[in-house]
């Protein structure tokens, strides 16, 4: 993992030439970048010991992290996209010993819902997919990835991390614009062109949103519909994470179908924790969870779609319904026939 | 007996963390004990006496807590041998946010969480950059995007350690957590071991009890901001 480049030799100035994300390193450990035309050798042998105490750090230690930081940098610029074509998820046992007796592959494109009641196993069905469990967790579940089982290493892997997540508690809390925060995590992804992808990224969000919101818009200031939009949009383009997980998600504000189109556009593999029936219904699967372990597994039906069909057209009426209210009208018409229409 | 220490700036989630891991080392039977070091007072010897733990706690009081950490660590480790205990944990809160008492060979783990801000990890000294295991905390209540961009920041001050979530509501992610702290080899005595980085310096006439104000009572190791 260690870069083959010598940077000890460069000089500050050329350093930061070929390597313009160098100068995070200096900023991360509160250096000052100068003299510019001392070698990196040159420069860190200088450091006044005083400024290295401060760090708790010795020059060593100091020259170890610079070149794990340039490996890792690269790693990321690489971005050898996180190529997941389909996760397995071989089962193990529920918390009674009970094996689960299931294999689930579940492949970019598909929605897959999980359901079961608070407490039944949800976070650790999840914690064993983000941990690629290897039968080391107290389920034995195992998970591969595209049928094979990944490196170890990947459990620690920023850039290998399978859950991006989203939920009905998540708020952004950054003092930053829209714009601004986009752009600063299609920074953080090494993006040829962040600028352009921030704009993109907020166009895509109010496809989404029920109300327009700008790139001058402070992240903290979107209404939550907005909020969830962004935050949607934001993870189909800049999250390498193949899996997005849903967790219940509200109808108000966003257009949920819209979203999940979107997700699925961009080959996400996407689980919806719900117990809506319209977002359970979208789903291709459903996960049952009961007592710890995957109890059932159901597969859509045309029933099923059918009555699905029938649920959009009440929640439309519901979301018409609740327009008017926004617009400030009465809803003091015949309502029954209003959801026959 | 394994030693782990934890330490993280106030408030980041180190008892919920601690609690969540200990249970899963629990379920293995292991019999587990944690020294709480903290300021003037602490309520989280109750909730690890109510998780069935051994637990001591230590306030620093007046002193610098880190400096009074390293002067009892052994002692503490004395305790948990002769408590039998399987694993110690060190729970300690990085009040300066430079430094915490990391010795070398003994497991570090550094608890931070989303809400800091994501200039924070730079702000924070050794404890955060030279921890063998970062944990994130509070990943539920922010977007993913921040979660992402936060995790970044941390690599970039922290290029060698692990990088961790942990939802302490939950637990998820503390199972996982509890697995690392079993790959810590057994801590036969700290004689010998040392710190992984010096203390803050800090001995001048206020350390000592000076509290008069001005350069005529400034004594010892006193630094000065420059004002151009």
């Amino acid at each position: 993992m260690m870069s083959k480049d010598n940077y000890q030799e460069l000089s500050l100035e050329e350093l930061l030439q070929n390597y313009s994300y160098a100068a995070d390193f200096f900023t991360a450990m509160l250096l000052p970048l100068q003299p510019i035309n001392l070698t990196l050798k040159e420069y860190f042998n200088m450091l006044e010991s005083e400024l290295l105490e401060d760090l708790g750090m010795d020059r060593n230690e100091l020259a170890e992290r610079f070149e794990l930081f340039m490996a890792h940098m690269q790693e990321v610029q690489k971005a050898a996209p996180f190529a997941v074509n389909n996760i397995t998820i071989v089962g193990g046992r529920d918390k009674n010993g009970l094996a689960e007796n299931i294999t689930l592959n579940m492949k970019t494109g598909e929605i897959i819902c999980i359901v079961g009641p608070t407490g039944s196993g949800k976070s650790r069905l999840l914690a064993d997919i983000e941990w690629m469990a290897q039968g080391d967790t107290p389920t034995g579940r195992k998970i591969l990835i595209n049928g094979q089982i990944p490196p170890r290493e990947w459990r620690f892997s920023l850039e290998h991390k399978l859950v991006a997540q989203l939920s009905q508690n998540m708020n952004f809390v950054v003092d930053m614009t829209a714009y601004e925060f986009v752009k600063m995590h299609a920074e953080s992804r090494m993006s040829s062109s962040p600028e352009l992808k921030a704009r993109f990224i907020v166009e895509q969000a109010n496809l989404l949103a029920g109300e327009e919101f700008f790139t001058d818009t402070p992240v903290t200031a979107l209404s939550g519909g907005q909020s969830r939009a962004l935050m949607i949009a934001d993870t189909a383009f800049l999250s390498t994470s193949p899996i997005v997980l849903i967790d219940e998600i509200e109808n108000a504000g966003i257009d949920r179908q819209r979203a999940l189109k979107l997700l699925i556009k961009e080959e996400k593999i996407v689980l919806i924790a719900t117990h809506d029936p319209i977002l359970a219904l979208m789903g291709h699967k459903r996960i049952v969870i009961k007592n710890g372990g995957i109890n059932n597994i159901i597969n859509g039906s045309i029933k099923e779609q059918a009555n699905l069909s029938d649920l959009e057209r009440i929640d439309r009426k519901m979301l018409g319904l609740r327009n008017m209210i926004r617009r400030g009208e009465r809803i003091d018409f015949n309502v029954q026939s209003y959801f026959q229409e | 007996m394994k030693v782990v220490t934890v330490s993280g700036p106030p408030s980041s989630g180190k008892t919920a963390v601690i609690l969540k891991a200990a249970q899963a080392l629990r379920d293995d039977g292991l019999k587990i004990g944690v020294v709480k070091l903290d300021c003037l007072a602490t309520h989280d010897d109750v909730a690890y006496e109510k998780a069935g733990m051994e637990v001591k706690v230590g306030l620093s009081g007046n002193l610098c807590p880190d400096h009074f950490f390293i002067s009892n660590i052994e002692e503490c480790v004395e305790w948990g041998q002769r408590k039998n205990l399987d694993f110690l944990i060190s729970e300690s809160a990085g009040l300066c946010n430079r430094c915490s008492p990391h010795i070398k060979g003994v497991k570090a783990v550094c608890v931070i969480d989303n809400l800091m801000g994501i200039n924070t990890p730079q702000k924070i000294g050794p404890m955060l950059k030279l921890a063998d295991i970062v944990v994130i905390s509070k990943g539920d209540i922010v977007s993913q995007a921040e979660r992402e961009v936060f995790a970044f920041k941390v690599r970039q001050v922290n290029p060698k350690g692990l990088i961790f979530h942990i939802n302490g509501i939950t637990g998820q992610g503390a199972y996982e957590l509890s697995r690392l702290f079993m790959e810590t080899p057994e801590l036969v005595s700290l004689n010998g071991k040392q710190l992984r980085f010096s203390m803050p310096a800090a001995l001048c006439s206020y350390c000592l009890g000076e509290r008069r104000i001005g350069k005529d009572f400034q004594m010892g190791n006193v630094r000065k901001i420059h004002f151009v």
